[in-house]
């Protein structure tokens, strides 16, 4: 049986962010510690509270671009993966090269293109419509989640029996009948797990737009390390706090697609 | 419709190959309508490659094959035409999971046939009666025995309302209770006069519900007759030998 997940298999993310939370924690709280050892400045926690809605605004910034990414990558990804399943021959390879051109290609190096090349407007009819960087970040990470989703659904279609095929043909369906009303609803549920490890790693690569001056989270913290000071006592409890505040948001997202692929565990 | 000279279901010569290997080798047969016969044989003989070509799941590469006088093995075939009226039922009962009982056995009516809802619900609750499964109706596959999944699948064949019906190896999974309610089911439709074409392990079935048995090695019947005939003088060494291992 083809086990379409392992492509995306969680367990690189759940390590990385168990071992954030205790690296985080114990440099958050150990840091905290020296700084206010006898010093004239604020203490950590106090500048940490002062800085706070800054940094969460950041990034619930992040939180929205993960989120438009993901779900311009589905909306596009899906007609994509149904084009390389295609009966017809040049549809199926246009839509086999497109995927495979935006899953290898390296996701900082999409945001670049996407940041660098697009306009920061588009005039339609005489209408401005403007197209900021964060837009731009969100086309970015839609690419390249366009071309997964795209292999997830490919993969989730070939994991249903072949039987299914025949029983469906034997009793008359068409192909595009057999498709829509026999192979995709089963392939829901096995392209759900894939699906949500990808928007976890696309929620992890979202700071990678503070490289193109986005003002998400990593931005923020950077500013906010300026505006202390510079004081490099500051660096690990800042960052620690960015790192605490993908791993609460997450972990829980990764225990929910651990449950969710031992409860579709296809059986057969 | 059917030619004077041919049964309702006909085979001449066929022939198939996968690659370069031969897996049907000339086979003609004959069953008129209302008959059963069953096809018995070593695995690899052919036996499922024989059944799936007469409903055109796989093409031929040469001979004819006949039903009720559609030619099956023709470019201009038009296989929805074929396929309402022929039935198959797989080993793995390949019921829809995603689908209760009743809308796995209503789905092809309303979507390929496009018939009123109202009345292939009716025509479905009575067909989960007949194979003994009332009640079940908002049951899913995966919540069903084996037995029971198999005559869903049974059922969901009916409703295309066909006149030929091929069951391929459909008790091999069952174990023994359940395979019972099967072969009765199908034993209660050769009965009623359905066109049955059984491949099947199970001799007791072979003899007591079968018009005649073939039985098929290297891709080619070796040798067919009426049950009683077949199991009690068989002619060919290979239906003796084969004959000895399974009764
Ligand atoms: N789609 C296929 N492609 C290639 N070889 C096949 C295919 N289907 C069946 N075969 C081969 O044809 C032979 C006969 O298979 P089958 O008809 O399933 O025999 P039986 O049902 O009697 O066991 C086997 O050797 C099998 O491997
Ligand atoms: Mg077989």
């Amino acid at each position: 049986m083809l086990r379409f997940s392992d492509a995306f298999a969680p367990s690189a993310v759940r390590v990385t962010s168990r071992a954030a939370l205790a690296v985080s924690a114990l440099v958050f709280v150990g840091s905290s510690a020296m700084a206010a050892a006898g010093s004239a400045h604020d203490s950590v926690l106090t500048i940490l509270i002062r800085w706070a809605p800054l940094l969460l605004s950041g990034f619930l910034f992040n939180l929205l671009i993960s989120v438009l990414s993901m779900a311009v990558g589905t909306l596009a990804g899906i007609p994509l993966g149904m084009m390389q399943l295609s009966s017809l021959r040049p549809l199926a390879r246009l839509g086999y090269y497109l995927t495979q051109f935006f899953r290898n290609a390296p996701w900082l190096v999409l945001l670049f293109i996407c940041v660098m090349l697009l306009p920061f407007e588009f005039r339609v009819a005489g209408l401005r419509i403007p197209f900021p960087d964060w837009v731009k970040a969100v086309v970015g990470f839609s690419l390249p989640a366009m071309a997964n989703v795209s292999e997830i659904l490919r993969g989730a279609v070939l994991s249903v029996p072949t039987g299914q095929w025949e029983s469906a043909e034997s009793l008359g369906f068409n192909r595009r009948q057999t498709m829509f009303q026999i192979i995709l609803p089963q392939c829901i549920k096995r392209m759900l797990p894939p699906w949500m490890n990808l928007y976890s790693l696309i929620t992890m690569s979202t700071v990678t737009a503070s490289v193109v001056g986005v003002s998400e989270m990593l931005t923020m913290t950077a500013q906010v390390h300026a505006a202390e000071g510079s004081r490099p006592e500051l660096l690990a409890p800042l960052y620690s706090f960015a790192m605490l505040c993908f791993f609460v948001y997450a972990y829980p997202i990764g225990k929910w697609t651990e449950y969710l692929e031992r409860k579709y565990q296809v059986k057969d | 419709m059917t030619q004077p000279d041919r049964g309702f279901v006909s085979l001449r010569d066929v022939h198939k190959t996968f690659g370069a290997h031969k897996v049907i080798n000339g086979i003609s047969l004959d069953v008129a309508k209302g008959e059963t016969i069953c096809i018995i044989g070593p695995s690899g003989s052919g036996k499922s490659t024989l059944i799936r070509c007469i409903n055109a799941l796989v093409p031929v590469d040469r001979g004819s094959i006949h039903l009720d006088g559609i030619e099956v093995n023709t470019p201009k075939l038009d296989k929805l035409a074929l396929r309402r009226r022929v039935g198959i039922v797989f080993q793995q009962y390949n019921l829809f999971p995603h689908k209760t009982a009743l809308e796995n056995i209503m789905m092809a009516p309303i979507t390929v046939l496009k018939q009123d809802r109202a009345e292939v619900e009716a025509r479905a609750r009575a067909l989960l009666k007949k194979v003994r499964l009332a009640g079940k109706e908002g049951a899913y596959p995966g919540e069903l025995s084996g037995g029971q999944q198999q005559r869903v699948a049974i059922a969901r064949s009916l409703a295309m309302r066909p006149d030929v019906m091929l069951f391929d190896e459909v008790t091999a999974a069952l174990d023994p209770e359940t395979k019972k309610d099967v072969l009765t089911t199908i034993q209660d439709l050769a009965r009623d006069g359905m066109t049955c074409l059984v491949v099947t392990h199970e001799m007791g079935f072979a003899r007591e519900v079968s018009n005649r048995v073939y039985f098929t090695e290297g891709g080619l019947i070796v040798e067919h007759a009426p049950p009683a005939e077949f199991f009690s003088n068989p002619q060919d060494p290979r239906t003796r030998e084969f004959l000895s291992q399974v009764l």
